[in-house]
């Protein structure tokens, strides 16, 4: 639950648009309506010790590298923007010839061929004029796909719970509401930074009794938690829960469409480890419950699985092996309170235990705060 | 054992930006600093030498820098508890904190002057309040507890004999969350903010690797290091540290503060030029001083509240003959005569850390005192105070800390490289 809840949600994501875009519903990134005619196909004579272009200066849409590989090594190419690979084919075999297509904003390019598939390759730099273009790197496509599909199947695979918890309620069935509780929670919390950038969804879904305006009407699993374990009692939270439900699968619909970049995924992964740190491990997340470990381990999935999706992107090994090494901390430390299916109740952590848990979470969000740049960078 | 940790540091030093492009533009910089002393040396983001600011104090030094300083007008103390479990990343933290000390206390960014690395998608790499400010003659001063002398990084043959653990002192009531931790760094500064941003960024820095135990802000220095300042007064409202050990006489400061070659041989000749530092977190019963009478404050004190000159004389620094003092005064029982003749260097701080419970302030006195060896130096002083010093009645000890501060960093070296490459 970020301490932002009431701000605009949208505002930051759309900060973040500019980065590298890429529609809901992705398509071909080179369908972009320039002409592709060949004024914009580069032909490249490789050979071992070789790679001759035949023009540097392109218009900005698509372009295509007729790759012709003269030599007796199997080459591969490349298309770089800084260090980030644009595009790629590897596996040109002695006598083959490719045509890559790509498409490209204005800027600055290499182009490299590697004869034998190792190094840097022989690089030539290319200028790319005009309008148009989105340089779709297709490895960030890839990413966005992946991690969409992840937020589909974890709402969809929570739906039912959701559902038992919601049935639970309104047959007034105590016991079997809290039992599901934390469960029913799981797959939200790991995708909850999505869900931030539909307005008011999200507050009313998730808003915790500290963060109520004055006269504010409070709805959402919080409200029913309260209930449940401060009242032992489902009074009046037939109608709350039903609407629980409705919400969630309005998030649930949402999700093909809803606007997803590599920035915002990296984004949302450091904002989950910030949920963790300033809501979970202090227990003000689920005060009534003390559920707060199995929310803490959800938002830990949810930043991992970003980590994972985007890892194809970052250029520095060091980074990664480094975010791997911490992820594996918060998991072993997290372990240790594993109960059942579930976890301890927090309120057995004593604060010792709480500060342990605070510097594992730090050490791991301290590199993770650099993932989006390490990604897009 | 020689270093052998060094070449595993690189991936937890990505943490870090450009280290090598902030080593090169600094290292241009340190020979502006050590040929022209501080009187040319950096703006708060330029690193052009042409720009005359006179409040930088150099970082390398035979010395660590921050304890024969001239004292500052704040203090931002933190104890760290080391979190890592390899000597290579005890070595790369500290290597990365180095880097970043030369840069903060030179009055430059950490990660340097220029564009951060990873554009407007990444974090900066300073987190920026101190911006437009000075250099404010920060000092950073690292210190290693005895807990790190264990066998987590195969330092425990390496423990100074002077690093010992105190003693409880009668009337202790010090609370664990304040006490020790496997390293401490004090930054003094004459700008509060400069103070808490290098704490912060050198924390944030850390992180994976060394998380903070405790931490402790002081200001209005109480006590100086300098015959040319008038002596600071602490929160009882006497004058404090008027026979201190003075930061710029050598002899005195070779005598008392800093470990010499020969001292502590076996294990800690990595030591030498070092110096040894008791913190203790003082608690003063404000409330309760502040209702005896001028009397009664000078009786137990042993000075005059006024000038603070020794009772019996007039001005403050009159020589101090202890047998004619209260018996049970501060100052007599303090004073060097009663312990063969040793001095230390204090250079503490008052706190307020709000109110406590009633109401009644927390405060007192963060006191850090120097020396060469606390065996023969905090530990008897502190004995025979806290045994029979007036003053106990309005003093309650809370904290407390012992560090082994190692020598001054060379120009490539980093804090404790004499400790971890020490054969």
């Amino acid at each position: 639950m970020p301490s932002s809840r009431l701000r605009p949600a949208a505002l930051p994501a759309a900060a973040l648009l500019a980065a590298a875009t890429l529609t809901a519903c992705g398509g071909s990134s080179a369908g972009d309506g320039t002409d592709s005619s060949a004024k914009n196909t580069v032909n490249i004579n490789a050979t071992d010790t070789k790679c001759k272009l035949d023009k540097t200066a392109l218009d900005a849409g698509t372009v295509h590298l007729a790759v012709k590989n003269n030599g007796n090594k199997v080459t591969e190419v490349y298309i770089y923007e800084g260090k980030r690979i644009v595009t790629e084919k590897e596996n040109i075999g002695p006598g083959t010839s490719y045509k890559l297509t790509s498409s490209l904003k204005a800027g600055s390019y290499q182009v490299a061929c590697k004869p034998g598939m190792t190094g840097d390759g022989i690089r030539t730099t290319i200028k790319v004029t005009g309008t148009g273009g989105t340089s779709v790197n297709p490895q960030a496509k890839k990413a966005v796909d992946d991690y969409r599909t992840y937020v589909q199947s974890q709402i969809d695979s929570y739906m039912p719970v959701v559902d038992e918890f919601v049935a639970a309620v309104n047959t007034g069935d105590v016991a079997k509401a809290k039992s599901l509780f934390a469960k029913s929670r799981f797959g939200w919390e790991t995708i909850e930074p999505v869900a931030e950038s539909f307005g008011d969804l999200d507050p009313r879904v998730d808003l915790r009794e500290a963060d109520l305006e004055t006269g504010q009407d409070w709805t959402g699993w919080h409200r029913i938690e309260k209930e449940l374990w401060v009242k032992n009692s489902t009074q009046g939270m037939g109608p709350i829960a039903t609407q629980l439900a409705k919400d969630v699968r309005e998030l649930q619909s949402k999700v093909p469409t809803v606007e997803m970049t590599v920035a915002s995924i990296g984004n949302g992964a450091k904002e989950l480890l910030d949920e963790v740190a300033t809501g979970k491990i202090s227990g003000e997340e689920d005060i009534f419950s003390h559920t707060d470990l199995s929310d803490f381990q959800a938002n830990v999935d949810g930043a991992k699985k970003a980590f994972e999706v985007l890892k194809p992107l970052i250029v520095d090994d060091a980074v990664v092996t480094l975010l791997e090494t911490e992820f594996a901390n918060v998991q072993t430390a997290l372990d240790k309170y594993k109960h059942g299916d579930g976890f301890v109740s927090y309120d057995t952590v004593d604060e010792a235990q709480r500060r342990e848990l605070s510097r594992v979470v730090d050490a791991l969000s301290e590199p993770l705060s650099k993932l989006t740049a390490a990604a897009t960078g | 054992m020689t270093d052998s940790t060094t070449g595993q540091a690189p991936s937890r030093q990505d943490r870090r930006g450009p280290s090598r492009r902030t080593l090169l533009s600094l290292a241009g910089l340190g020979a502006v600093g050590v040929g022209a002393s501080v009187t040319g040396a950096i703006a708060s983001d330029s690193p052009s030498p042409a720009t005359p600011v006179v409040d930088v104090v150099p970082f390398d030094g035979r010395h660590q820098a921050g304890i024969a300083t001239a004292v500052q007008a704040n203090l931002h103390f933190a104890s760290f508890d080391v979190v890592a479990t390899d000597r290579a990343d005890v070595v790369s933290l500290l290597k990365d904190w180095t880097l970043a000390a030369r840069e903060m206390t030179a009055g430059i960014r950490v990660g340097g002057p220029g564009p951060p690395p990873g554009g407007n998608l990444a974090p900066p790499t300073d987190t920026g309040e101190a911006r437009g400010l000075s250099a404010s003659r920060l000092t950073l001063t690292i210190g290693f507890g005895p807990g790190l002398f264990d066998d987590r990084f195969g330092l425990r043959t390496q423990r100074p004999a002077a690093l010992v653990d105190l003693p409880k002192f009668p009337g202790d009531t010090l609370d664990p969350a304040r006490c020790g931790g496997d390293i401490a760094i004090q930054a003094c500064a004459d700008d509060p903010q400069v103070a808490v941003h290098a704490i912060r960024n050198l924390s944030r820095i850390a992180a994976g690797r060394a998380a903070v135990r405790w931490a402790q802000l002081g200001f209005g220095k109480a006590s100086a290091t300098d015959t040319s300042s008038p002596t600071p007064r602490n929160l009882f409202g006497f004058k404090d540290g008027t026979a201190n050990v003075q930061g710029h006489n050598a002899k005195a400061l070779a005598k008392h503060v800093w470990a010499a070659r020969g001292d502590d041989a076996a294990t800690a000749s990595w030591m030498t030029g070092g110096s040894y530092l008791v913190s203790r977190r003082i608690r003063m019963t404000v409330e309760t001083w502040d209702r005896g009478s001028l009397f009664d404050q000078e009786q137990i004190v042993g000075r005059t509240k006024a000038v603070g000159a020794p009772l019996g004389q007039k001005h403050e620094h009159d020589p101090i003959h202890p047998d004619r003092l209260p018996v049970d005064s501060h100052v007599r029982l303090a004073h060097p005569s009663q312990f063969v003749g040793v001095k230390m260097l204090r250079r503490g701080f008052n706190f307020v850390d709000g109110a406590a419970r009633f109401g009644h302030l927390d405060a007192g006195l963060f006191f850090l005192a120097y020396q060469r060896d606390p065996r023969t130096a905090f530990v008897p002083v502190q004995l025979a105070l806290s045994r029979a010093d007036a003053m106990m009645e309005y003093l309650r000890h809370t904290g407390s800390g012992v560090w082994a501060c190692p020598p001054g960093v060379r120009a490539d070296g980093y804090w404790g490289d004499t400790l971890f490459t020490q054969a």
